[in-house]
């Protein structure tokens, strides 16, 4: 076993033109290059993506989920932000 | 890949030793109950943890070992179309390993962690994969009963409580079905062959279906830690609902190749809709558990001498890595 062990990478795949990167897994390599090529041999063997992004886990701000209540909560009152909050009269259209 | 009694061996008494309150573990288990997700940063209690670490890491040494028996007809295989494909089928198993380590890894437990346990001979795999390929009928036969075995088991764990664990087994999922289906071409073909190849292939019957069928673990009533993670929902269904399904849909499969499984006793019984079957040597299963089939001393003796093949390859990327690194700095 080698003595350091290889950073952990987040691997997105893009499956088509038009649509986003989404998270799919990680991988372990030991510099960027290798990354690329590992999340392609791992997560696209079946014509999964057209694109790869790799990124150091270690890279990732994530906000903490035993705060998320908290963190999230200005949003929760806020309920004008949707449109189904106001009421359209009858015979008022297209709006 | 199979997962298999993986949830067996090894699990101690749960949270002994913790802090964890009756508030948070009734929290957890209300989450579980309205079938939310839990995420890797989630708070989980260390039971749930430990099983699932476990569960997950000996998932992903089944693949990684899994690919032995079926590596060694790759050079053998009777054709280019089905070596190309024998080849893609093995390489599928060393990302299903990838997929799964990288699932257990979320859990806090490194991936050269969960290696090491394997190479130690602290950590399980599947059974299965301790019995010789000794024909090319074996190929066909592992990919249509032990892969169905394995997708049997698998689907379920797609709705798995863990997030993670649950979207690594989507993906190998989908790549499964190839799997089963390769398999049941081989027999396909050699049971539509000659007199000698068909032959071959109830051979290959002969020896695999037993042990396919023990890949869903003991039965229910002695299957010591299924009620807790069932309560966890990591397991859905029950070792023997699991197996009675895989006979079911298995036994009319052989019926069509012209085959006949290996047990006197099996019957279908009108009744029940339901094939009734002939008792497991579960004798067997524990003595090739217990390291003590006929293939379990190769098998870990192959798999340290490809990782001990490797280092120098380990090593060189790493210092190919810092080189570069250190050119950037300067």
């Amino acid at each position: 076993m080698s003595k350091r062990e290889w950073p952990l990478y987040e691997v997105f795949i893009r499956s088509k033109a038009g649509l986003s990167h989404r998270h799919a897994g990680s991988i372990h390599a030991a510099d960027d290059q290798m990354a690329l090529d590992h999340a392609r041999d791992t997560y696209t063997r079946r014509s999964e993506g057209v694109s790869l992004w790799v990124v150091r886990s270690s890279a990732i701000v994530a906000s903490d989920p035993a705060e998320s209540a908290a963190f999230f909560e200005p949003a929760k009152d806020k309920i004008y932000r949707h449109p189904t909050f106001y009421e359209i009269p009858d015979g008022v259209d297209n709006l | 890949m199979y997962t298999q009694g993986l949830d067996q061996k090894g699990q101690t008494a749960n949270n002994r030793g913790t802090t964890e309150s009756q508030e948070q573990l009734a929290a957890f288990q209300r989450r579980i109950d309205a079938e939310e997700k839990i995420e890797a940063k989630d708070w989980m209690p260390e039971g749930y943890r430990r099983t699932l670490v476990r569960q997950i890491s000996q998932h992903a040494h089944s693949e990684i070992i899994g690919m032995q028996p079926e590596g060694n007809w790759l050079t053998r295989a009777p054709t280019l179309k089905r070596k190309a494909i024998l080849l893609a089928k093995v390489q599928d198993e060393a990302g299903h390993g990838l997929y799964l380590y990288s699932a257990g890894e979320t859990l806090g437990t490194s991936r050269d962690q969960m290696v090491g346990d394997l190479l130690s001979g602290k950590a399980k795999y599947s059974s299965i994969f301790n019995y010789p390929t000794l024909t090319w009928a074996d190929i066909g036969a592992i990919g249509w009963l032990v892969d169905g075995a394995a997708i049997m088991n698998q689907i379920p764990l797609c709705r798995c409580s863990y997030g993670p664990y649950a979207r690594a087994m989507v993906r190998v999922c989908k790549e499964e079905s190839f799997h089963q289906r390769q398999g049941f071409d081989i027999m396909l073909a050699l049971s539509r062959g000659t007199a000698a190849q068909q032959a071959m292939a109830q051979d290959a019957l002969n020896r695999w279906w037993w042990p396919s069928i023990m890949m869903f673990g003991p039965n229910d009533s002695n299957s010591r830690h299924s009620a807790q993670s069932m309560a966890w929902k990591i397991k859905r269904f029950s070792n023997d609902e699991l197996r009675q399904k895989f006979i079911d849909v298995t036994v009319p499969q052989a019926e069509f190749l012209g085959l006949k499984v290996p047990d006197d006793d099996l019957e279908f019984d009108k009744l029940t809709g339901h094939y009734r079957f002939g008792e497991i040597d579960w004798q067997e299963l524990s003595d090739v558990i217990a390291g003590n089939g006929p293939c379990n001393r190769q098998r870990m003796a192959r798999r340290r001498q490809a990782h001990d093949d490797g280092a120098w390859v380990r090593k060189a990327a790493q210092a190919y890595a810092d080189k570069q690194a250190a050119k950037k700095a300067a």
